[in-house]
């Protein structure tokens, strides 16, 4: 009953609507001789982005999803299409106006070890947002600070510590503390907890959705296997040599994938108990090359369910069932 | 929990004040360091203090005492504890007094060169493209020119002087820096806090001041010590060739030049300057090797 309401709570508001989102990589070999490949990276995506809802980005490393995260933080540019975040376009947005943007809109990094600047003690670190944007200044950063660190279960006296005393789940927590500094409304966690130990990721997810809750955000969740974000996510996108091959609610997703893709990343999952293990259907094969992908379905030459439509024609993005989108000339089911 | 609290709150005070203390303390732990401080401070002030220090005028020639040998030797007398040269004039006073120009040459030109190359580096790498192109060709032409050449031809031009020599020695060798720091900034340039910096959105020049710089600057203090060695060396080459520090100035450089003819005779005329020489620039690169690990926070105790 809780989860109809959520549902539909969700559904009001769309805070974030991405639009035909390309980016191209130009790479040129030679001086005498001028080669130039284009890597799709991202090649047109599209998908809203709700109000206070998780959405998980999955897929092979490669696809495009780190990517995404960047084109959506404005930190890349993007060569086609649109990304609309309170009915303002970030993808044509100048580099001032995106300036200002970014305050609604943060980030925390995959990787804790480089994502803090050695050379600044914690305190600065966590301070910085307010100090960039003008926000707050002496006595009241201090106090904001305070808080901001305490928000995230770490103590006043570690202020004045540099990063490098800290462990990486510690870090993590000082990354997220900056992310929480300017009050965004969006935070693009980029692998977030990949490249922590198990025991800690639960900490941190647990954390991100104690805040989230407290603080009325909304996440996009970047990584690379269903496991990791089908603890927070309440809507899953799995993406596919920079495309969006299927994107529905996380429960929908687990119990009736679609897209043979999403089949087979479900399949690949291992499963502890060895009396519930039936055969796998692992996907053969490596992801093929952006700059070179295949014709028609990109996911054809690994796909056991491909037909001779497959390689030629590209399918659509398509909502097959309500909320459930899939871009497969044969869904499953 | 009040008890928690308080003894933050007074380490954080003590760690307020004391910071200059600490550096000290962390100044004695270092060996090395130590000596270092200790070189570079009796050079700078001997250099200070040279009138009050030297027996001599040290441009005053004694001909019927030329190549007097040290004290120690036969034939030497306190009165010259480290001889005299081919003019006699008194060695040690001429030491003392060269400091003075040495010193000044050699760490004004590293400074200079160090400003000008941080400079470039820092915007060809971070600004990259056009930039880039540019700084980085430019830098090129200069590593193509024989850079004696180069300078004896503008020393010629400009006349030789204490400022022109810092600015031909400084002008030439900030490519070294500026190659340095770009390629330490295009590496920089990439890691998650600077992305995150734009994240946040920090303007261009706040990123390069506080993420950028302060990364890339130990490095650089290394390669200015070990820098200000071989400009004191290079201003002895070009005062040997006559361009560089002019009679009656002294500066070791010109001592090392002069004392080169009676090597084989009176070794001591060219080989006190050059302890000199050697002795400053291990005090300085033992400073700076010290310099490096207090400015980086991971290397503390």
């Amino acid at each position: 009953m809780e989860v109809v309401k959520e549902k539909i709570e969700i559904e009001e508001k769309v805070i974030m609507k991405v639009r035909n989102l390309k980016k191209h990589f130009e790479i040129t070999k030679g001086y005498i001789k001028k080669q130039s490949s284009t890597v799709r990276a991202v090649d047109g995506l599209n998908f809203d982005v709700y109000e206070g809802e998780t959405l998980g980005i999955v897929g092979e490393s490669g696809c495009g999803k780190s990517t995404t995260g960047q084109l959506i933080l404005g930190l890349l540019d993007a060569t086609e299409g649109n990304i609309y975040f309170d009915s303002k376009d970030i993808a044509q947005m100048s580099q001032e106006e995106l300036r200002k943007a970014r305050r609604d809109l943060q980030v925390i990094f995959q990787d804790p070890y480089s994502s803090l600047n050695p050379r600044m003690t914690v305190e600065e670190i966590i301070g910085e947002p307010l100090v960039v944007h003008k926000i707050a200044s002496g006595e009241q950063l201090r106090k904001e600070v305070l808080e901001l660190i305490k928000l995230v279960g770490l103590g006043e006296h570690q202020l004045k510590r540099y990063p490098h005393e800290f462990s990486g789940g510690q870090r993590q927590r000082i990354g997220i503390a900056r992310a929480l500094a300017l009050r965004p409304k969006v935070i693009v966690c980029d692998e977030a907890v990949s490249a922590l130990d198990v025991s800690i990721q639960a900490q941190i997810l647990n954390l991100l959705k104690k805040l989230q809750k407290e603080l009325d955000l909304t996440y996009i969740f970047i990584a690379h296997g269903l496991p990791a974000v089908r603890h927070i996510s309440t809507r899953i996108g799995v993406m596919y040599l920079g495309r969006m091959v299927e994107l529905a609610d996380r429960d929908e997703l687990f119990v009736k994938p679609l897209h043979p893709y999403t089949h087979a990343l479900l399949d690949s999952v291992p499963i502890p108990d060895p009396k519930l293990r039936k055969t796998h259907q692992l996907i053969e094969g490596e992801i093929p090359n952006p700059s070179n992908p295949p014709s028609g379905c990109h996911f054809h030459p690994r796909c056991s369910f491909a037909t001779e439509r497959c390689k030629q024609e590209s399918p659509e993005y398509r909502e097959i069932l309500p909320r459930h989108f899939v871009a497969c000339h044969h869904p499953l089911h | 929990m009040t008890t928690t609290l308080e003894t933050s709150q007074s380490s954080l005070n003590r760690k307020k004040k004391g910071r200059f203390k600490s550096l000290f303390f962390r100044l004695l732990k270092s060996k090395t360091g130590f000596v270092g401080l200790i070189i570079v401070l009796a050079m700078t002030i001997m250099a200070i203090l040279a009138p009050y220090l030297a027996m001599y005028d040290p441009a005053k020639t004694n001909i019927m005492s030329r190549l007097l040998p040290p004290f120690w030797l036969e034939g030497g007398t306190m009165e010259h504890p480290l001889g005299t040269d081919n003019l006699g004039r008194d060695v040690l006073s001429r030491i003392i007094y060269g400091s003075r120009i040495s010193l000044l040459v050699g760490i004004s030109a590293v400074i200079l060169a160090g400003i000008i190359g941080m400079f470039f580096g820092l915007i060809a790498g971070y600004y990259g493209k056009l930039w880039d192109f540019i700084i980085m060709r430019t830098v090129d032409s200069f590593l193509a020119i024989p850079n004696i050449l180069f300078m004896l031809i503008i020393l010629a031009v400009l006349g030789p002087s204490v400022p022109t020599l810092i600015l031909v020695l400084g002008g030439t060798s900030w490519v070294v820096y500026a190659r340095m720091v770009r390629s330490e900034t295009l590496s920089v340039k990439e890691r998650d806090y600077v992305r995150s910096a734009r994240a946040i959105g920090a303007k261009n020049f706040r990123i390069i001041a506080k993420y950028v710089l302060p990364n890339v600057i130990s490095s650089f203090i290394v390669i200015a010590t070990l820098n200000v060695a071989s400009t004191i060396i290079l201003e002895a080459s070009l005062s040997f060739l006559g361009l560089g520090i002019q009679s009656p100035d002294v500066s070791w450089g010109l001592m090392l030049s002069d004392g080169r003819e009676y090597l084989a005779t009176s070794w001591w005329v060219a080989t006190f300057p050059g302890i000199a020489i050697t002795v400053t620039v291990l005090g300085v690169i033992f400073l700076g090797d010290w310099l490096r690990d207090v400015l980086d926070p991971k290397i503390k105790d």
